[in-house]
């Protein structure tokens, strides 16, 4: 391995060496140019929208804010249980939604065990919704139509979840061996039958661990549901925040980053047992 | 028993792979179809079955005319079609017995397989199968945990469950070793011989095809260029077949390397003669 | 004596199922009580409001009749500042970003930085992966005030933090015997650096930035809901007004550009490796 990786980057050195014209050259600065105008044209427009007389106050902003925010207040936590259960409910509940809604559509957007192509698009038209949508814009419009509730953030995080699980599974589909599909077609099985037995099977362990990955990042995404009234932790701390009360607010920081934490090791635990 | 009457094959490419083939197998016939890469072997034995959809042409197994089926017939013909692979096509991540147990797919509802409620008979069929390949003690063992040899054993005892009428072979042996070739070779050859099988199998190696098969054919460009008996296949059949080539020496070489290396091909002599 | 059949004597007699995933039956019988026994609990736990959702139903369909209809005019000019200044904040987060994420990375690579850096490092990405870019907003917006900047600021801290993990692996993967032969040769850190890292891990770098710059566009569609700018805050505005005509054409937009950056990131990452 290494000795061909030395190989390629000298073969591509020398490519490079005498490839790169005069002209290239050219045309690599002026991308360089133009990436550097682009920034900085960029640059002034956010400057230009901003008042600098707050960001001169920053540092004492930042100062007064962390003196406020410690110590944590301890004596709050009891009040952040019931919260905490619920985001945990959410993120998984969520979860299982999101991995249902999934699985088919992966199967049905993946180019080796799609029907049709026209429904391959369809099923790759909502994994690209959901995948572009965040789980919070999700729950702000099911907030306003469910109104406020553990409902519309549970919702929010499985249609968010779809097209993460979606993606993923249906790439797995299509990575697959094709001689085992070719095998049980061969036996005389029907799509229903090769797919139970030539593609799941090789895609089952992918699948479990896009899924618990999935449920870990969904645990943090659902500790801020409640910023836009969806549930969980995240309603506590809109509430220290509006109320101004920082050390509340540090409280829940730190409850945050241990569930966030222990979620992270279990995933990381379980997707190992996996593969 | 199975009939190909001009068969040809063109892919969307626009490659011609097979050009108006004409095969006649009667029942228990082996035969060995031998070419160059690229000639059609695989394409010929996908047509049969229809993996791959021929161009024009007809192919008959007993009276039924395959070509002509819609899917659901074409499924319980293919019942009668058991097929085995260069690669095994095993599902790695499944038991060696769900993996024969799979040869009886297409005999049953997609719930029952879901659930991997088989029949009391067929289960005994499948472990009166992997007794006969002598993987008995494998039952529980994944796929993946097995040889070479060993899947391919797994691979015809899922062909055999399937009941079949004919075996489709595609380069049974290219993945092993020339000791384990020539067992599973002999393996298929006896199942022939027991169940009144017939059998065709793409084959790169002419030493295993002459020493197995009843009957060859060879392939050349997507054409029959050679149809006969095995002692028929001389040096100049081998350059009709695969191109110029200086057939002889090569031959001579090959026996000499074997007797250097004692090579699998001798010790099979080895045994044969001990046994004798 | 109840005689013991084996599984090998049970197939012979065409009995067999297939081995269950947990081999133990008290271990398993234990996890799935304790599965429904979770989900009983947390499903009492979660009171719905049916009347209120049953109320919602018409709001739903008149949102999505709005789908069918985005109203992409009545807020115009809105809808093209917000969308501006998420590109710029976009652009200019993932630049600030990376440049940040290449030392925090190096220094949370444990073959090459010395401890206390490396604690460091680690900490700061611990840090900004854990918690939500909203959240951070949220701080920023009351240390900066209302605006683009402090929604750049978040973003950039967001890179650097996914960033830096992510070139941290990869500095820690790479062929130690490159950086040796470099190393035999007495070249000093930088120079190592440049020689044996550097070429190593550029390719992936370069794609993981473009797919940063895709993350955070999505990204700085959220954090515009807490006061930090972008095409958020006129989604807010838009939804919190019931326009959903105007909502649904953002949320058209956003799709739009999404799939457009996927396409060309995609295309830009082949083209790299």
């Amino acid at each position: 391995m290494p000795v061909r990786y030395l190989d390629n980057s000298t073969s591509l050195a020398n490519a490079q060496w005498s490839a790169k014209t005069r002209k290239q050259q050219w045309l690599s600065w002026l991308a360089w140019l133009l990436g550097v105008s682009l920034f900085i044209l960029c640059w002034k427009m956010i400057s230009d929208n901003t008042l600098w007389v707050f960001v001169e106050d920053a540092p004492k902003q930042g100062a007064d804010l962390i003196s406020r925010m410690i110590p944590p207040q301890w004596s709050y936590t009891p009040n952040l249980w019931q919260p905490l259960w619920d985001t945990l409910n959410i993120a998984t509940f969520g979860t299982v939604l999101g991995i249902i809604m999934a699985f088919p559509c992966a199967f049905l957007a993946a180019r080796n065990t799609t029907p049709h192509p026209l429904i391959r698009s369809a099923a790759l038209m909502i994994i690209v919704s959901s995948r572009s949508i965040n789980s919070l814009i999700w729950a702000m419009l099911l907030v306003t139509i469910l109104g406020p509730g553990l409902l519309a953030g549970i919702l929010a995080i499985a249609l968010r979840s779809i097209g993460f699980v979606g993606k993923l599974l249906y790439e797995a589909i299509e990575e697959i061996h094709p001689t085992p599909v070719e095998a049980i077609t061969a036996t005389g099985a029907s799509r229903l039958q090769v797919m139970a037995y030539a593609v799941l099977p090789q895609v089952m362990p992918a699948f479990a661990g896009i899924s618990i990955y999935r449920w870990d990042i969904n645990i943090r995404e659902s500790t801020v549901l409640g910023l836009v009234g969806a549930g969980g932790i995240g309603l506590q701390l809109n509430a220290a925040i509006n109320t101004l009360a920082w050390d509340k607010v540090s409280m829940i920081f730190i409850l945050i980053f241990a569930t966030v934490l222990v979620s992270e090791w279990i995933s990381a635990k379980v997707r190992k047992a996996f593969l | 028993m199975l009939t190909i009457q001009s068969l040809s094959k063109r892919y969307n490419t626009g490659d011609k792979a097979l050009t108006q083939v004409n095969i006649q197998i009667p029942k228990g016939q082996v035969v060995a179809l031998i070419g160059p890469s690229g000639a059609g072997k695989s394409t010929l034995i996908r047509c049969v079955n229809r993996l791959v959809e021929p161009t024009e042409g007809q192919v008959f197994l007993g009276d039924t005319q395959i070509t002509k089926l819609n899917t659901r017939q074409l499924r319980s013909a293919r019942r009668r079609m058991g097929m085995i692979f260069q690669d095994y096509a095993l599902i790695d991540r499944l038991s060696v017995m769900e993996n024969v147990l799979s040869g009886y797919l297409g005999y049953t509802g997609f719930w029952r397989s879901f659930l991997r409620r088989y029949p009391q008979d067929v289960i005994v069929e499948a472990f009166r199968l992997l007794e006969r390949v002598g993987l008995e003690s494998f039952i529980d063992k994944r796929a993946d945990e097995l040889s070479g040899g060993q899947r391919q054993r797994v691979g015809i005892a899922r062909a055999l469950l399937q009941n079949p009428q004919i075996l489709l072979v595609d380069e049974p042996t290219a993945s092993l070793d020339p000791k384990t070739s020539r067992q599973i070779m002999r393996l298929i050859r006896e199942l022939c011989a027991e169940r009144q099988l017939s059998a065709i199998i793409n084959i790169h190696d002419v030493h295993l095809a002459q020493q197995f098969a009843d009957r060859i054919i060879g392939l050349r460009a997507g054409e029959v260029v050679f149809d006969g008996q095995p002692d028929a296949l001389d040096t100049e059949m081998l350059t009709l077949i695969y191109g110029e080539e200086d057939w002889n020496p090569q031959i001579d070489a090959d026996e000499e390397e074997n007797a250097k290396h004692k090579a699998p091909d001798q010790m099979y002599m080895d045994s044969k003669a001990a046994l004798v | 004596m109840k005689p013991v059949f084996t599984r090998t004597d049970l197939a012979r007699q065409g009995q067999w199922r297939p081995l269950p995933l947990i081999r133990d039956v008290r271990y398993r019988y234990l996890l799935i009580l304790a599965v429904l026994v979770y989900f009983c609990l947390a499903f009492l736990s979660i009171d719905v409001n049916w009347a209120r959702v049953a109320e919602g139903m018409s709001r739903a369909a008149r949102f999505l009749a709005a789908f069918l209809q985005p109203d992409f005019t009545t807020r115009s000019q809105d809808i093209i500042n917000g969308l501006l200044e998420s590109l710029t904040m976009t652009f200019t987060s993932t630049v600030i970003g990376v440049l940040l994420a290449i030392p925090v990375g190096v220094g949370a690579a444990r073959n090459i930085a010395p401890l206390p850096v490396y604690l460091f490092c680690r900490s700061i990405i611990a840090i900004s992966r854990t918690f939500q870019e909203v959240i951070i907003a949220i701080l920023f917006v009351v240390m900066f005030g209302f605006g683009p900047l402090a929604g750049m600021i978040t973003l950039a801290f967001a890179t650097v933090g996914f960033m830096a993990k992510l070139l941290a692996e990869d500095i820690e993967d790479i062929d130690e015997r490159q950086v040796e032969a470099i190393r035999s040769t007495g070249a000093r850190w930088l120079q190592l650096m440049n020689y044996a890292v550097q070429p190593q891990v550029m390719p992936r770098l370069i794609g993981l930035s473009v797919y940063r710059l895709d993350i955070n566009f999505r990204e700085s569609a959220v954090i515009g809901i807490v006061g930090a700018g972008g095409i958020g805050a006129t989604l807010n505005t838009s939804l919190s007004r019931y326009e959903y005509g105007t909502a649904a054409a953002i949320l058209i937009i956003i799709i739009a550009i999404v799939m457009l950056t996927e396409y060309c990131s995609g295309y830009i990452r082949r083209w790299v490796q």
